[in-house]
């Protein structure tokens, strides 16, 4: 990637927070998400600034533990530490905090949450294919426009929510361009690249501007020349998801000399190819549609994600799959059955890592990796 | 071609050196420092091969300690190496389990030592060598004793898989009289079934060998057999696996 371009979303979320800063003092609202499932589209049409919350650092967890147990994954933790030390200068900033009901874990934190932040907690059904969860979703999307309404006190019409969707589907549109880049081989962008890419625009102001950004950094790397060298085992990752903070993963791999060309969790394709349907009358069930189509392991069933994932490894023509699941996430930790035995019906190496946020596993996590690469280069 | 391969483990770095169709080797506990244990196993091999340092076209190194040793010209993972050396022991084999000081693994082999799968456990001691040496010494025994000591007709199960909590757990059955041999027995049906649970998940495929330091107790080779319901093979050199195989593949295939 050209460095000045790499520099820049190295450095989006200190440019942002200034930013942010300022139009707080402007006047301008801030809510705070954490997931996928929100939908962003209705916090700009509010006129109000949506900001990634990430939980994706081990700093605040030790304080977390005072209030949760141990045994919760440390993405929960991480995001409930920050909130409860104020160190995140984003969930501070935050008016209101979205979430979402996609785990055990996170509903009940949430609760927590409420004694220190105003959280607007969006009850997600648990399956997507009938037509009573359905109804619930565009009823708890409705809900959450008079919440925003009545705590931003603004008028959100049908028009500024369309306008949104175009700024929202433009901007998926542009990141999956840059992810696609990476069908070559070998690819252009490196997974750390990727993450630094795909994460840093969460924290951006400006959604428009932001878009200029990844379309240029597309046009780009399309336009310089293509890299030249041995291939290297490419290898796929999915599961949990992963932030800058948490990317050890991908860091290992990467020195262990293999590239991860593409991501399959929610900070990478899993919403890419996700547009909201413009063709309907009413934008709130248009967004439902497409939210809750989003393949996530919080969904029951969840054939989306072994449907995506094989089409990943074909288009990407993928050597190696690493599923990574944090401590204590039951849905992605029990799907990677699932998605075991995909991969090794496709004949391709797979490796199934349980971590967490702490440094303390490099080695052991290092050897595995290292041990699957092996294979691979038989 | 000649070639060396050298295994740091956490308790013991074993090595071989491999001329034709001689090899010799060696080991000398790890101690603190994994760079002169792999150092001191480098001139006791010249000293029983008589070779030259100069005619050693290469060593590879495995083993944790494997990174902090910089006389290799290459290092492997133990995966890789454990599974070439069997190959060249038992070419039947198709499932390795492998028991070390701080680890265990199981390896799932296809033909000629390719790696299927594996899975390790080393977050925990629990199934580990260290699991037993904190028994042994909770009992008043040395680790190498334990094999010898075991009575299984008078089993006692052990419920704790927490090392920690399995060593109060025999304290109290000691405490209420119980027989050592009876509870020596019940800790390698612990070992057993943590790795077998472990071997499982993959599927073991016959035959079934049985590797690393804690291969040397039969009261454990006993354990893992009932608990998978086959023969296991412990091969003779069973803690110079992964050092045979890196000798190996530092000597070219």
């Amino acid at each position: 990637m050209p460095a000045e371009f790499m520099q820049d979303f190295a450095s989006a979320r200190e440019v942002n927070l200034m930013r942010i800063k300022d139009a707080k003092e402007n006047g301008r609202k801030v809510v705070g998400i954490y997931c996928t499932y929100c939908p962003q589209e209705l916090i700009l049409a509010a006129g109000a600034i949506p900001v990634g919350l990430c939980g994706m650092s081990e700093a605040p967890i030790a304080a977390a533990e005072e209030h949760l147990p141990r045994n919760l994954c440390p993405l929960i933790k991480s995001s409930y530490g920050f909130a409860v030390t104020d160190t995140c200068p984003f969930f501070h900033f935050s008016d209101l905090v979205i979430g979402e009901t996609t785990c055990d874990g996170k509903k009940k934190m949430f609760e927590l949450m409420q004694n220190i932040k105003p959280v607007h907690v969006m009850q997600l059904p648990h399956l997507n294919n009938t037509q009573a969860a359905f109804d619930l979703w565009v009823d708890e999307l409705r809900r959450l426009k008079s919440r925003l309404e009545e705590e931003l006190n603004v008028q959100i019409s049908d028009e500024d929510i369309w306008q949104a969707v175009d700024v929202i589907n433009r901007e998926k549109q542009a990141i999956k361009v840059i992810f696609d880049l990476n069908k070559a081989d070998p690819p252009p962008l490196s997974g750390i690249e990727l993450i630094t890419v795909a994460w840093s625009r969460n924290f951006s102001s400006n959604k428009v501007e932001m878009i200029d950004k990844l379309n240029g950094l597309a046009d780009e790397i399309g336009q310089s020349k293509k890299k030249n060298g041995v291939h290297s085992p490419r290898v796929l990752l999915t599961g949990c998801p992963v932030g800058l903070g948490t990317e050890k993963v991908i860091r290992l791999t990467e020195e262990l000399g293999a590239h991860i060309v593409v991501m399959e969790n929610c900070s990478g394709y899993k919403t890419l190819e996700l547009q909201t349907d413009t063709s309907g009358d009413d934008p709130i069930v248009a967004l439902a549609e497409k939210y809750l189509s989003i393949p996530c392991s919080c969904m029951s069933p969840n054939p989306g994600r072994l449907e995506l994932l094989n089409r990943l490894i074909e288009a990407f023509r993928i050597d190696a799959v690493i599923d990574l699941t944090w401590q204590a996430c039951h849905t992605y930790n029990i799907e990677a059955y699932e998605v075991s035995r995909l991969v090794k019906q496709k004949g391709l190496s797979h490796l199934h890592l349980e971590s967490d946020y702490s440094t303390s596993d490099l080695e052991s996590l290092k050897v595995r990796i290292e041990a699957m690469l092996e294979m691979v280069e038989k | 071609m000649i070639g060396m391969g050298i295994d740091i483990g956490s308790v013991a770095t074993k090595g071989i050196i491999v001329r034709g169709d001689s090899q010799w080797q060696a080991m000398v506990p790890t101690g603190w420092s994994p760079r002169n244990a792999g150092q001191s196993i480098i001139t006791q091999l010249l000293n029983i091969s008589g070779i030259d340092r100069q005619e050693v076209e290469r060593i590879y190194a495995t083993g944790y300690g494997r990174v902090a040793f910089e006389e290799a010209d290459k290092t492997l993972t133990e995966i890789k190496c454990h599974a070439r050396g069997i190959a060249e022991l038992n070419p039947e084999v198709r499932t390795i389990i492998d028991i070390g000081g701080q680890d265990s693994k199981v390896i799932r082999l296809g033909e000629k030592g390719r790696v299927v799968d594996f899975a390790m456990n080393d977050k925990c001691a629990a199934g580990t060598g260290r699991f037993l040496q904190v028994m042994a010494t909770a009992l008043g025994l040395d680790v190498s004793e334990l094999g010898q000591a075991e009575e299984p007709a008078r089993m006692m199960s052990i419920n704790s898989m927490c090392t920690v909590f399995a060593e109060s757990e025999i304290i109290g059955l000691l405490a209420r009289g119980n027989s050592k041999g009876g509870i020596i027995a019940g800790l390698h049906q612990s070992v057993g079934k943590r790795v077998v649970a472990m071997a499982r998940r993959m599927g073991v495929n016959r035959e079934v060998a049985f590797t690393g330091g804690v291969a040397l107790n039969p009261g454990v080779k006993r354990a893992l057999e009932e608990e998978i319901g086959c023969m296991v093979i412990v091969p003779k050199t069973c803690q110079y696996t992964g050092a045979l195989g890196a000798a190996l593949l530092a000597r070219g295939w």
